[in-house]
């Protein structure tokens, strides 16, 4: 089958300059590929290139088995959707103005969002369940609430893949367990996730897949259970990790 | 409101007359042209300068993700009014006054967007707006140089006046003359206004959404400069109303920029018409239009906030 995403021999960076070399990654329909590593390790540049925002510095990408410099961004739009760590905007936009935005991609250049558009953002909302808060300005809803309304939007566009950055970083407990499971349903549906997050135990449960990067590179990748142990956890962040399982069969790492 | 100020004026046309007049009855040959070369091009042209200027406000506000920002950010408006004061230093006619200014308008534009490439700041807002900032204060010391070099008996009150701002000498011909400019600029905004409003979530979130986020910001600069210029070089420098109409319309309609910018456009029309029917009845002189949109608009704007209508976030 042709990975949703793939990347080989990918390094990142700015200017030319590599922050992260030798990733290789794979994005299979219905999986979560959760992104680890410490602050400044190049997480966020490496979305940015798989997005088409900033080229490579060297490697490959491929969008459902077509190099990237060759699609145009609606073209990219349409295979990779982007949810942002937060929804800033100076505006009182309410939630599904924002919803609506995910059509950009498939609307001509004067063509405005019409019935069938407000559906499909009226559908995304209420699959994430937050279809009463359509008309609710997003200057006044809460944290969880507006990261959600970015998922919506990014399910309004339609695409096979959704990059997440830091999804539930700035969340509070009972927002983060009701974004993960959100993310969740997402791919248990066929949307293809990477995600980044800063907590293991999240990644553990969340992902299928990880992919552990520091500035020394990549550090391991591959299935959860395999990629997620003490030892490369330790090496990743620098400091001793030890894992445990839990009665519910969870991974849990301190 | 375009009648109301078609009739009002030392003039007085009553309704019946305008309709008469309009409807090809020359029998009151006085009354045909007071309202034909006077009146009604100069309320066609507050009408215009006043949609022109808000909706490019509107459209500024919208792109560059900042509500405090006015068609001038870019130095249009010093530019323009450089060239004009510079025309009227040079004794030349009324028109080359206002295609002189109307070209630096322009030209300053053009060097602040050549300067930010040349800082390598292409897609980066910030760089753009500090240039805007930097050639606008080189406009505006122009500006002051001219006043300087003016002939106090006779330059020196036009270039004052003009800075002010004042529809007092508009004819058909300048109508004629502007139209082309603000068709040409808000055309583009009108058909791309959807697309447009998604800039307000910044670029690399429109790109990831599929926009083209880079060179669309550079159409919107382009003909939010072609409309300000056209306007300012026509009516002088006019401020507020870039800055506050868009702030009224957003009241009305909500940020979405599709439904904003027409709903910026007429009320921009409507207050500019009011304001300029205000400018040239209150006093037996006319009161420079820069003056009364001020003192009009500042306290209508501090009471909208006071309402607590703020259609932004904190």
């Amino acid at each position: 089958m042709t990975p949703l995403v793939e990347a080989r021999e990918l390094a990142v960076g700015h200017g030319g300059r590599a922050l992260i070399r030798g990733i290789d990654l794979r994005l299979e329909p219905g999986r979560v590929l959760c992104l680890l590593g410490p602050n400044g390790a190049g997480k966020t540049t490496l979305f940015r290139t798989l997005l088409g925002l900033i080229p490579p510095v060297a490697g490959r990408i491929e969008l459902a088995g077509q190099p990237l410099p060759r699609l145009s961004r609606a073209q990219i739009a349409r295979h990779l959707a982007h949810v942002p760590q937060a929804l800033t905007t100076p505006f009182a936009f309410t939630a599904l103005d924002i919803v609506l935005m995910g059509a950009a991609a498939g609307l001509g250049p004067f063509a405005r969002p019409g019935r069938p558009e407000a559906d499909r953002a009226m559908a995304a909302l209420e699959r994430l369940g937050i279809a009463d808060l359509a008309r609710s300005e997003v200057t006044r809803l809460s944290g969880g609430q507006r990261q959600l309304v970015l998922i919506a939007r990014a399910l309004a566009q339609e695409a096979a893949a959704i990059i997440m950055d830091e999804p539930t970083a700035s969340l509070d407990f009972a927002n983060r367990v009701l974004v993960g499971k959100a993310i969740r349903r997402l791919a248990d549906l066929g949307t293809g996730v990477i995600l980044s997050s800063h907590d293991p135990d999240q990644a553990a449960a969340l992902g299928d897949h990880a992919l552990l990067v520091n500035r020394d590179g990549p550090i391991a990748s591959g299935p959860v259970s395999r990629t997620l142990t003490a030892d490369n956890l330790s090496r990743l962040y620098g400091i001793p990790v030890r894992r445990e399982t839990g009665r519910d069969g969870r991974l849990h790492f301190y | 409101m375009l009648v109301a100020g078609a009739a009002i004026g030392p003039y007085a046309l009553p309704l019946g007359k305008i309709l008469t007049v309009l409807a090809g009855d020359r029998s009151d040959p006085q009354a045909a042209t007071v309202l034909l070369n006077i009146r009604l091009p100069r309320v066609l042209a507050a009408a215009l300068v006043g949609a022109a200027l808000a909706a490019a406000g509107a459209a500024y506000q919208t792109t560059f993700r900042n509500p405090l920002v006015s068609p001038d950010i870019l130095g249009v408006s010093a530019g323009a009014g450089f060239g004009a004061v510079l025309g009227i230093l040079m004794g030349l006619p009324v028109l080359g006054i206002q295609a002189l200014g109307f070209a630096t308008g322009l030209l300053t534009v053009a060097l602040v967007l050549g300067l930010t490439l040349a800082l390598r700041g292409t897609g980066q807002v910030l760089v753009m707006v500090l240039c805007g900032i930097a050639i606008g204060a080189l406009a505006g010391a122009g500006i002051s140089l001219v006043k300087l070099l003016a002939d106090p008996e006779q330059q020196l009150p036009a270039i004052t006046f003009w800075l002010m701002g004042s529809l007092a000498g508009v004819k058909r011909a300048d109508l004629v003359a502007t139209l082309p400019a603000l068709l040409i600029g808000i055309a583009p905004l009108l058909l791309l206004r959807w697309r447009i409003g998604l800039l307000a979530m910044g670029d690399d979130e429109a790109r990831a959404m599929g926009i083209d986020a880079t060179r669309l910001r550079l159409l919107v600069i382009a003909c939010a400069t072609l409309m300000t210029a056209a306007a300012v070089s026509m009516a002088g420098v006019i401020g507020w109303v870039g800055l506050m109409v868009p702030h009224m319309a957003r009241l009305v309609t909500g940020p979405r920029f599709d439904r904003l910018l027409p709903a910026a456009a007429l009320i921009g029309a409507g207050f500019m018409v009011l304001v300029d029917t205000a400018a040239r009845t209150i006093a037996l002189m006319e009161v420079p239009l820069g003056i009364l949109t001020a003192v009009l608009g500042a306290p209508v704007f501090v009471w909208l906030l006071a309402r607590g209508a703020r259609p932004w976030s904190e």
